[in-house]
């Protein structure tokens, strides 16, 4: 096997780990995870002492087995879980999962918050240290961050609460039954007394920590904090420019660096100018590093370091490499699109479902209609290019890590293993993000600066440079969808085939992004279903592009849905209600799957609120599109006008959305209007071309993201059902692009097919 | 090469040692560990290295430092009033919880703060324009738009 096919295959390998890890999914019990508990019953719950309600104790003490390792928590403070400190400095709630702009250092201590019964303005939030003993896995990723902290969260601070209460009371020398609590206060209401939280922490400390499985939550109901809109914790920071990002680290004697890699992934350095490099100035030492042979984690390269990005930037000017591309990946767009159309004609390679006779009912079918659909790679264009800052002290054996990362905990045991470093040898500060969306949860540039880090006196930042970032991306893949449908006399759906041409890296699976499985095909609610599949060699690695999959398989199959409804002749969204049929799990006892009833509210929510059915003047018109993905389920109506053809203004997109109970509703906003806008941005006009495997497209100015004056307005309506909460970062994009071109159809009746769309010619304006 | 002198934020800087070319966004950054204004391209695509130029936007990614020299410079650290009190936009931005990463943030505010400077009551057109040039991944526009004119209408309630 060749070092290059080693490495995809590792490469490979490393990004299903991933995969695993995101996609797995909280504990699945969670059906009403809201308690139906009453009021009445909840302050019974909670009471502690007197009323014969006993709460199991465990015989730890709290503050001393649960502090954490970094930090000294003396009898003083209240800290039963490492997720909340109270003493007389105040409250503090950790932040525990990393921020790349989805609002959870923000939403999630709300969570704690709110079973604390804590004031948020008296709340400090604090981002936390990295530890799977105190928080578990600590992630951001496949919209699971809300669900996995949801339970445990509450529980943490719960608990607290619960021992606050029990100290007042047995200050007072009253039954805890008999005290509420409020603002950060246990009240007393028979005898009117108070006492604040931060004044009772070492009371409670001293008390036994109860069995968090066993304390009773709030009724939803009893809610004060939780679906209110709470501005972001750094928001005063963001807007004043402090040093908040991963770019942003400082440190005394930092030292700046670049890393060149081959353009085409998995070519290897044969020989460079690093002599000329060296001696250029403001740079101290130019050197080759051989990459460790995964691909998501250190290719082969050239470090430069320097006194500033600049420095190094303008050293890149001057390095001359010579590239050996043996194994170097060879992808090539414009042959691939070729050999994907050629196949569209044939049947697929593998046949993942056949439901009833499709080929009866196709050939029974009074229409039947046919169409091709595609979509191009994309790169993840986060505003800031990767980057990482590196400490390596040499004389304790140690590394420091200041990482903008996804997955903190896995890029530890990733510098564990290429440094061969112990896990406790390394410390990661988490910083934020400027945007994730899914390129963060890889840790190749955290590799990188360790690995230089590893060579050099002293700490250095890593700064990637747009074109880096664009050139060094795990894609979101390419797909095709040859389709076919079959409607009887009726205008009914009874025949849906669906031959998808995807790509794979280790010549088995699908590169991630591309697995579309049955159940995820709307079509297999159709009597007589086909899912065929071919997959294309692809060698540039894939990855997670928000709502992977979910992204671009709606585009498709929202499409040809109206497509369908369109030759039937029937109003879209009583076409699409008919599919749903009754309200069901399609998948039962797992939460994590469609329910056609869920769905079908969305739908009627969105069309309602968007004014379905109304009449337009002539070139403008409305477009509907669901998509269920993240265990959220999203409808959205795209109001737009045509002109010249061409020309598209999208004004405005209405968004029905069942998630749950929300958490943080300014959050929850926010991300449903970004994912619209998101969504439009890949829809006009990204597209990654690969020539002999090298990106062509390099910064935004050939990688255009929407602009300002492009922005629709958005309104977004949330159907808070009382099944536990899911995640919001990536389940509102898929329906987008699908609802817009919808639309497009009805005004101009011209049918888009392909992404970006101008690649049929159509611009957003 | 010369000393540069640099007044940046109303405090002058005397800088040794930097290339001709060496632009804006890498002395502010690198050398005067400015870090709020941020690199996205540097290409002037973005508008993350936004800063004003005596009184006007600027990239900093395209303006090269010694072009500076003698013109005031102000940065996303220097547009509240030097009492500390909060430019208004700063303000509304907190208010309307415009940020999601909010990395694009600082140029965001930076060029709403030139409009409103020329145009202290700007309509959705005259924001489309001046804010054209700053991407935002994370989709945060509308927020902008809605900050920016909350902003204007404070700005007219207690005078300028
Ligand atoms: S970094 Fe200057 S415009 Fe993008
Ligand atoms: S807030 Fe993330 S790029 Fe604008």
């Amino acid at each position: 096997m060749s070092a290059a096919g080693s490495a995809r295959r590792r490469g490979e390998a490393s990004l299903q780990a991933i995969a695993h890890e995101v996609l797995t999914r909280p504990e699945a019990g969670l059906r009403l995870a809201v308690s139906r508990l009453d009021r009445r019953r909840f302050l019974q719950l909670t009471g502690l002492a007197g009323g014969g309600l006993m709460l199991a104790f465990s015989l730890r003490p709290a503050g001393a087995a649960t502090a954490p390792a970094r930090e000294t928590v003396g009898a003083e403070t209240l800290a039963p879980s490492a997720y909340l400190r109270i003493s007389t400095e105040g409250i503090v709630i950790h932040a525990t999962q990393p921020e790349c702009g989805q609002g959870v250092k923000t939403a999630m201590p709300m969570i704690i918050a709110e079973e604390l019964d804590a004031a948020w303005s008296e709340v400090e939030v604090r981002q936390s240290w990295i530890s799977e003993t105190d928080f578990g896995r600590q992630f951001a990723g496949g919209s699971t961050g809300i669900p996995r902290v949801w339970l445990p969260m509450r529980r943490a601070g719960a608990v607290a609460r619960v021992m606050l209460v029990a100290a007042a009371a047995e200050h007072w020398g009253v039954a805890a039954e008999d005290c509420t609590t409020a603002d950060s206060h246990v009240l007393h209401a028979s005898s009117g007394r108070r006492v604040a939280y931060v004044a009772l922490a070492d009371a409670a400390a001293r008390l036994p920590v109860p069995d968090a499985e066993r304390v009773a939550l709030k009724p939803r109901e009893a809610f004060r904090l939780l679906g209110t809109r709470v501005t972001g914790v750094d928001n005063t920071a963001l807007v004043t420019g402090q040093p908040l990002f991963g770019s942003d680290q400082q440190l005394p004697g930092m030292r700046h660096a670049a890393y060149v890699k081959c353009p085409a992934i998995g070519g290897r350095v044969r020989s460079a100018n690093l002599d000329v490099i060296r001696a250029l100035p403001g740079i101290d030492s130019a050197f080759v590093l051989e990459g460790n042979g995964d691909l998501t984690e250190l290719k082969p390269g050239i470090a430069i370091v320097g006194r500033d990005t600049w420095a190094v930037m303008q050293a890149r000017e001057a390095l001359e490499v010579e590239w050996d591309e043996t194994s170097a990946a060879r992808d090539d767009w414009a042959e691939t699109l070729a050999e994907a159309r050629r196949l569209t004609d044939s049947q697929g390679a593998e046949r993942l479902a056949d439901q009833g006779d499709l080929d009866a009912a196709l050939a029974g079918a009074t229409t039947t209609v046919e169409a091709i659909y595609s979509y191009a790679f994309v790169a993840h264009a986060q505003l800031e290019p990767q980057t990482c800052t590196a400490w390596y002290h040499a004389d304790e054996g140690r590394i420091e890590l200041w990482a903008p990362t996804q997955t903190p905990q896995r890029a530890v045991s990733n510098v564990a293993g290429l440094l061969d470093l112990d896990e406790s040898a390394i410390t990661l500060h988490q910083l934020r993000m400027g945007g994730g969306f899914g390129r963060r949860l890889v840790n190749d540039p955290v590799c990188e600066a360790a690995a230089i880090a590893r060579r050099i006196d002293g700490p250095v930042k890593l700064q990637w440079t747009r074109e880096d970032d664009m050139h060094h991306d795990y894609l979101r893949a390419g797909g095709f969808h040859a389709l076919k449908g079959g409607l009887d006399a009726e205008g009914r759906a009874v025949a849906w085939q669906n031959h998808f041409i995807t790509f794979t890296a280790d010549g088995r699976n699908p590169v991630f992004g591309g697995n579309l499985r049955p159940n995820e095909d709307l079509g297999h609610l159709i009597a007589n279903f086909r899912l065929e599949r071919t997959q294309l060699p692809w060698a540039s690695p894939c990855g997670f592009w928000r709502a992977p999959g979910a992204s671009v398989f709606a585009f498709a199959l929202q499409g040809f849905l109206h497509e369908l409804s369109t030759a039937a002749g029937r109003d879209h969204l009583e076409f699409l209600l008919e599919i749903l049929g009754e309200p069901r799990w399609l998948e039962p006892d797992n939460t994590w799957a469609l329910h056609t009833g869920r769905a079908a509210d969305v739908l009627k929510l969105a069309a309602e609120q968007a004014g379905w059915g109304r009449s337009l003047p002539e070139g403008r018109a409305l477009g509907l599109a669901f998509y269920f993905s993240h265990a959220a389920h999203v409808a959205q109506v795209a109001e737009v006008s045509v002109e010249d053809g061409q020309r598209i203004r999208v004004h405005e997109v209405t968004v029905a959305c069942d998630v749950g109970p929300i958490v943080n509703l300014s959050g929850a906003e926010n991300q449903s209007e970004g994912s619209v806008i998101d969504g439009l941005s890949a829809m006009a006009g990204q597209k990654l071309t690969h020539e002999r495997g090298r990106v062509r497209e390099s910064n935004f100015d050939r990688y255009p993201l929407l602009r300002l004056p492009q922005a629709p307005r958005v309104s977004t309506h949330f159907i808070q059902s009382d099944w536990s909460p899911s995640g919001l970062g990536e389940p509102v994009l898929p329906p987008v692009a699908p609802a817009v071109c919808n639309a497009v159809y009805t005004a101009c009746g011209r049918r888009i097919r392909q992404l970006p769309i101008s690649e049929q010619g159509f611009r957003l304006i | 090469m010369s000393t540069l002198r640099l007044e940046v934020n109303g405090r002058d800087h005397a800088l040794e040692d930097i290339p001709e070319d060496m632009p804006l966004l890498w002395v502010l950054r690198d050398r005067l560990g400015l870090v709020g204004t941020r690199y996205g391209c540097g290409i002037a695509e973005c508008g993350a290295c936004t800063v004003h130029l005596g009184g006007s936007p600027v990239r900093a990614c395209q303006v090269p430092a010694h072009a500076a020299a003698g013109q005031a410079v102000t940065t996303i650290e220097g547009l509240a009033r030097p009492d500390g009190r909060l430019h208004p936009l700063q303000q509304a931005w907190i208010d309307h919880d415009v940020a999601q990463c909010g990395y694009c943030q600082s140029g965001q505010l930076m060029s709403a703060a030139a409009l409103l400077a020329r145009n202290p009551a700007p309509s959705d057109s005259d924001i489309d324009t001046a804010l054209a040039g700053n991407l935002c991944r994370c989709g945060t526009y509308l927020r902008i738009r809605r900050a920016i004119h909350d902003a204007a209408a404070r700005l007219a309630e207690v005078g300028t």
